[in-house]
């Protein structure tokens, strides 16, 4: 694992957790459900249990995510919200917290804003590090140098169907942690249940391959008791489509952040 | 004078990663590498196997009906009074249109694979009922993803594909267009990855795709070649195709591209004008991106979401395009140019009235750039068009168009 020279919110997140406590990675997309939400709902998820923040940069063809993910980057997009509004975000959310906040997107977007930029942008702004599901490892000479450069922390994926030698491979050019997709299949396409064989084996695997970086599981978790059996061997779980589900279930009701950080604080400690 | 077509390897593309010059690439989730892994390892294998070859080249024969004739029109190369025109007849294929050539491989990799459910996205309905029509023939399960607008435009495509045993599955999603039907159809890969095979049906998505379905589609330029040697002595001036995402033009433009002196002309959809908001043309609007799996050219927002492609043709409303044609437009060697639904309309009429064809509207829109091109020519000139499709499965938007008042009359 490359070591980068400015302050690593993401390594000091992995450090500083309690014996015992997984880490708590939520994924959100920026400007849902509007853009002056965003970086209210990060600060309130730290205070409800979140180790980390994935930020959603929203695309409108979404070729990894599910019908949730699809629905809020449209809502985003036609909120109007830009990349810079995406920076704005992180640097809201860096003015009162450390918490790391790694943007997770596709990779258009990046070329359209110029990816000098983008990475130049993104380190001022005090982004944690960059997942991009359609850049897999052997498409990333595109940005490895200027994430190198900037100090971004770049983070892959490894599904089931993931060969040991390939799942060594993204664990040397990963930085931050290991993201594993833990059934084969988009966002939000499973329930927790039947989840959980095919994460067992895929975890033996995964512990057996993953040696330089911490392993967070995703993809089909929405409660507690899932988060806490999927990750039992891991360092934490990611929580993305059930998140937004919640959202969609208390928004725009008067209360409906109260209610929608009650079912975050339930994530991470049950209810 | 050109009388040969011998491969000169100056032009080797696309590279061991699936490059033609920047273009191309495998940018797909990572469940979907290990799939795209093994598909290049069989296409490979496959390639070099003379079993392969020859039952393609039987079911081309057999099944498709090819080779497909190279038509004189006699009567377009009249209507202009300079050059000879020639066409391509791909629309005789079965099925109607040259799609089936690639979906005939597709499908004989899939069995060789051992994959027992197909998928298939489609725009105009051409390549799923070529799909669901091989899959028929090969005893495969088979789904199609059709945008629900599209699902609306070409009607009889969607019954077509019904008849044939396929599922249509209808997507709401987006533009409900071809882009979001090949978003559904690769978020269908990502999650039955174990057991499905999914058959593009353009030179677009990720290595190996697009180099795959061109060779699939290679026969569509050997053929002329012959042809046009046995008709002429001589090969073409000019070579015109239409480009959606791309296919029917590199089947044809591949085997003449180390022919620097055969120009090779791609027409995109300009839909409304090639510079409005309603357009699928992108290299006149777009500029480099990445969807569905590898870098190209592609119509996008200022913002990098990319952008909602019109055409009047089902089969050209795309905001991409494929990678190794983004390759041929940046080195020059290709020129690509746009043509209005309202020209292409009119193509429809005149082909129709002028050879007894009916051309699909994708083709029409080759077709409509004899009006530019015709009048600058000298009387020695030849020119080849790939007629990629016919034009039945249009009868709708045509009867809309052109007989909108219409209510059983004579003409």
């Amino acid at each position: 694992m490359k070591e980068v020279m400015t302050k690593n919110r993401l390594k000091e997140a992995f450090e500083k957790v309690n014996p015992g406590e997984k880490i708590m990675n939520l994924f959100i997309t920026a400007g849902f459900p509007a853009i002056d939400d965003t970086a209210d709902l990060i600060l309130n998820y730290e205070k409800n249990g979140a180790n980390i923040i994935e930020l959603g940069m929203p695309f409108s063809d979404p070729l990894a995510d599910g019908p949730t993910i699809q629905y809020s980057s449209e809502v985003a997009i036609s909120n109007g919200l830009t990349m810079d509004n995406i920076f704005d975000i992180v640097k809201k959310v860096r003015a009162s917290s450390d918490i790391p906040v790694v943007l997770m997107g596709y990779l258009n977007p990046l070329l359209n804003y110029g990816l000098d930029e983008f990475f130049q942008k993104a380190e001022n702004s005090g982004v944690d590090g960059l997942i991009l599901p359609d850049v897999p490892v052997e498409e990333s000479d595109i940005i490895n140098d200027l994430a190198l450069k900037h100090h971004v922390p770049l983070i892959y994926l490894v599904a089931p169907n993931s060969s040991d030698e390939r799942m060594r491979l993204v664990d040397e050019k990963s930085n931050g942690f290991v993201y594993c997709v833990s059934v084969t299949g988009i966002t939000g396409a499973r329930k927790g249940e039947e989840v959980q064989d095919s994460v067992n084996r895929f975890i033996e695997r995964v512990n057996k391959n993953i040696k330089n970086n911490p392993v967070l599981v995703g993809f089909g978790i929405s409660s507690h008791a899932d988060a806490m059996n999927i990750s039992a061997k891991t360092d934490g779980f990611v929580v993305g489509s059930a998140l937004i589900n919640n959202i969609r279930s208390v928004h725009p009701q008067k209360n409906w952040k109260e209610e929608h950080f009650k079912f975050v604080r339930s994530l991470k400690y049950g209810s | 004078m050109i009388t040969s077509a011998k491969p000169k390897k100056s032009y080797d593309f696309p590279s061991a990663k699936g490059y033609f010059g920047k273009f191309g690439g495998k940018f797909v989730p990572e469940i979907l590498i290990p799939a795209i892994e093994e598909l290049e390892i069989a296409y490979n294998e496959a390639k070099n196997d003379e079993n392969f070859k020859k039952e393609r080249l039987f079911h081309l024969r057999e099944y498709v009906g090819r080779p497909t004739p190279l038509t004189f029109a006699n009567r377009l190369t009249s209507h202009y009074g300079t050059g000879k025109i020639y066409l391509k007849r791909e629309d005789l294929c079965h099925t109607g249109a040259h799609k089936i050539n690639n979906t005939i491989g597709q499908v004989m990799l899939a069995q060789r694979m051992g994959k027992k459910r197909i998928i298939a996205e489609t725009g105009a309905g051409q390549h799923g009922v070529a799909t669901a029509t091989v899959c028929a023939k090969f005893d495969l399960e088979c789904i199609v993803y059709m945008g629900e607008e599209d699902m609306r435009r070409q009607k009889l495509n969607v019954d077509r594909m019904r008849l044939l045993g396929a599922e249509v599955r209808s997507v709401t999603s987006g533009s409900r267009t071809l882009k979001d039907a090949t978003n559904e159809a690769i978020r269908d890969w990502v999650t039955n990855v174990h057991d499905t095979f999914y058959i593009i049906g353009s030179a677009v998505g990720p290595h190996p795709y697009p180099m795959m379905v061109r060779d699939f589609h290679d026969v569509i330029g050997l053929e002329t070649e012959q042809q046009i040697l046995e008709k002429e002595g001589r090969l073409p001036d000019y070579v015109l195709a239409c480009v959606g995402g791309g296919s029917n033009a590199i089947g044809i433009f591949y085997r003449f591209v180390e022919h620097e002196d055969i120009k090779l002309i791609g027409i995109e959809a300009a839909g409304e004008g090639a510079l409005t908001n309603r357009t699928a043309a992108t290299f006149a609007q777009g500029k480099p991106g990445v969807l569905h799996g590898s870098l190209s050219y592609l119509l996008q927002t200022g913002q990098g979401q990319v952008a909602l492609a019109h055409s009047i043709s089902a089969g050209l409303d795309y905001p991409g395009v494929g990678p190794e044609h983004a390759h041929l437009f940046d080195t020059g060697r290709v020129k690509y140019v746009p043509v209005t639904d309202t020209e292409a309309m009119d193509a429809v009429r005149r082909t129709s009235e002028l050879e007894g064809i009916i051309p699909a509207i994708e083709t029409a829109h080759a077709m409509a750039w004899l009006e530019t091109l015709m009048p600058e020519l000298s009387k020695d000139d030849i020119v080849v068009i790939n007629c990629s499709g016919r034009g039945d499965k249009d009868m709708g938007t045509i009867s809309e168009y052109f007989y909108p008042q219409d209510n059983g009359g004579t003409k």
